[in-house]
């Protein structure tokens, strides 16, 4: 049973999933949900995107893995990860006890591995996987599946034969056309879109001259990323039918609104949930206050406000 | 044991050091239940930068009055804000956060170097009446003000210094191994820079003294969802943030 929030206002359905809420959390920023339970109600998140997850254990990067950057950050967690098998033994029955959809962010090395980690994850309790195509690809020379479209087409594919949920694909925005990126997933079949990803970057130390990040680069995050993804949002939403979950930066509702109204259907809290974190809760009743003092019924009416008409 | 998120009113600041000051807090719902070796992250500033909240260890608690007191070290931006913080001024803390040490000591000594002196404090507060000894390593004698914290709280105050300007020439290892040997203790806890962790966890273990370190790692969360602090276990994974900070030494392989 749905419980209905927000006089169901705020309910979207992002290819299927149904939401309270279009507020959801990012992967790799929430842990497996759980973790948050001492400071908010994860049954008044729209979709609990939990860590990313490989088919075998990974034990992640050595060294430091984050550092702050100006209104930003850097990581390079490695996708450490108790693996799959682990996820659905451990945590998935606590998940399943709560009233709130769960996807499962997914990361592999070859087309083939995404799609035996999405036939695994294609179970009571999974409502969709999100495919983190950021990861290097082995057959490629590591060159990340996310910015060669032929590659990140054939790992869509793998994913939607092996599963009956809806599959997002969550873009990279290391990449020069974002749109042509887009269109190839979309094509391949994905039913929603996430973005943004983490923006490549590095850190030096000039005390010891030398990268802080043990993986020498890292992923950026943070409100410093935010005008990149709204652009992109906005340049995307223009493009495809699919529904698109946006990310990036996002601190507080104020925020959350320009990428509805760039285009986006569902948001995602990031790096934010580290300052604060009630706010993949709170968020949604600034949400509700907005709609209020511009006279909107619902969310669904401000939804790409901003595009051109 | 859960942990909150409050508003926490500064009610004080000392200068302990040129860079070194004592902050206390009012807030009763984390002074009340946070242990010795646990800590809290602090927001320094409600704009997006420093954009991260900053851990720092618990380093007294006075749980009649709901204060929580904190040691840091000015060294950027964020602790410099906090230096900046005048009594009656906001600030969100999370906390407690951790695992702290196991208090189950008859005679325990204490090891600890600069800033990691600071939730020994707390540790050593909370064995008193019971004797105990620290030990303390510093650069010079400008760390003079630590000995004044502990002169209350401990039976007996060992200190090097890498100069010689206080106490023995060098680093507590100068001193250890002969207190390890004559001094009847049943637990050592370690806190301070790595170097100093690991060598006196090598010299607890050869003595068969059982001993607890308190690591740190840079943290983005500080409540185990983010995996910036993960370190190697014997078992599985480890996460400072929540499985620690404290750990006993044999359980941790790779810092
Ligand atoms: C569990 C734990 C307990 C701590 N307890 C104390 C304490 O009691 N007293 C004290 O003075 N310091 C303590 N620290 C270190 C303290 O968190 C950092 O000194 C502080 O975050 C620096 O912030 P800044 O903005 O002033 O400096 P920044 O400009 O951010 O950095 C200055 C230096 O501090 C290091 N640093 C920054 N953030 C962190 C972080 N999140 N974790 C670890 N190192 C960091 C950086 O690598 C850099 O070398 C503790 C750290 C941890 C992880
Ligand atoms: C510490 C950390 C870990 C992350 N791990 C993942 C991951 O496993 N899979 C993934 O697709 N994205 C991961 N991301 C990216 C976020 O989900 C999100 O797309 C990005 O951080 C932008 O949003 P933000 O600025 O609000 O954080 C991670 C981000 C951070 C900061
Ligand atoms: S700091 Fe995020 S998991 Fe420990």
């Amino acid at each position: 049973m749905v419980r209905v929030l927000y006089d169901g206002r705020l309910a979207v359905d992002i290819a299927g999933i149904k939401m309270k809420t279009p507020v959801t959390t990012a992967s790799g920023t929430f842990g497996f949900g759980l973790e948050f339970q001492d400071f908010l109600d994860l049954e008044q998140v729209g979709a609990a995107t939990v860590k990313g997850t490989t088919l075998e254990p990974r034990s992640g990067n050595k060294g430091q893995r984050a550092v702050e950057t100006p209104s930003g950050m850097l990581n390079s967690v490695g996708l450490e990860n108790p693996g799959a098998d682990y996820f659905l033994k451990c945590t998935l029955p606590d998940l399943q006890k709560l009233d709130v959809p769960v996807i499962v962010n997914i990361a592999g090395s070859t087309a083939e591995e995404y799609g035996l980690l999405a036939k695994k994850l294609d179970v009571e309790g999974v409502d969709a996987v999100e495919i983190n195509i950021s990861c290097p690809n082995v057959r490629h020379g590591g060159i990340a599946f996310g910015t060669c479209p032929l590659s990140a087409a054939e790992v869509v594919r793998a994913v939607k034969a092996n599963t009956s949920k809806p599959v997002i694909t969550k873009l990279s925005p290391n990449v020069t056309d974002i749109v042509e990126m887009a269109l190839s997933v979309e094509e391949a079949g994905t039913d929603a879109l996430s973005l943004i990803n983490t923006l490549v970057g590095m850190k030096i130390d000039i005390e010891r001259r030398s990268p802080v990040l043990g993986n020498v680069i890292g992923g950026l995050s943070g409100p410093a990323v935010r005008p990149i993804a709204v652009r992109m949002v906005y340049q995307v939403a223009q493009r495809v039918k699919v529904p698109i979950i946006g990310m990036g930066g996002i601190m507080n509702a104020d925020d959350a609104i320009e990428f509805f109204l760039a285009g986006a259907s569902a948001i995602a809290v990031g790096t934010a949930n580290f300052v604060d974190p009630r706010l993949a809760e709170t968020i949604s009743g600034g949400i509700l206050k907005y709609l209020d003092r511009h006279g909107y019924r619902n969310i669904q009416e401000i939804i790409g406000l901003a595009l051109p008409r | 044991m859960t942990k909150v998120i409050a508003e926490a009113k500064v009610i004080g600041q000392r200068v302990l050091s040129r860079d070194v000051r004592q902050i206390d807090f009012l807030v009763p719902s984390i002074a009340k239940h946070a242990l010795p070796g646990q800590f809290v992250n602090v927001q320094t500033s409600r704009h997006t930068a420093p954009l991260l909240r900053r851990p720092f260890g618990v380093a007294n608690v006075d749980r009649e009055n709901g204060v929580l007191t904190i040691i840091y070290r000015i060294l950027g931006e964020g602790t410099q804000l906090l230096a900046e913080a005048c009594s009656g001024d906001r600030v969100s803390i999370i906390g407690p956060l951790g695992k702290g040490f196991d208090l189950k000591a008859k005679k325990p000594l204490l090891v600890g170097g600069g800033l990691g002196l600071a939730p020994l404090v707390y540790l050593a507060q909370c064995f008193c009446p019971e004797p105990v000894s620290i030990l303390m390593g510093g650069r010079t004698e400008t760390e003079l003000f630590w000995q004044q914290l502990f002169q209350d709280l401990c039976e007996a105050i060992h200190v090097t210094t890498d100069d010689g300007s206080l106490g023995a020439k060098g680093t507590v290892m100068a001193m250890l191994p002969e207190l390890l040997q004559k001094g009847g203790y049943d637990r050592v806890y370690v806190c301070g820079p790595e170097p100093m962790m690991r060598a006196v966890a090598a010299e607890a273990a050869r003595n068969g003294v059982p001993c607890q370190i308190s690591l740190e790692k840079y943290m983005a969360c500080g409540i185990g969802a983010c995996l910036s602090c993960s370190c190697g276990g014997v078992h599985k994974r480890l996460k400072v943030c929540t499985d620690g900070p404290v750990f006993w030494a044999q359980e941790v392989t790779e810092w």
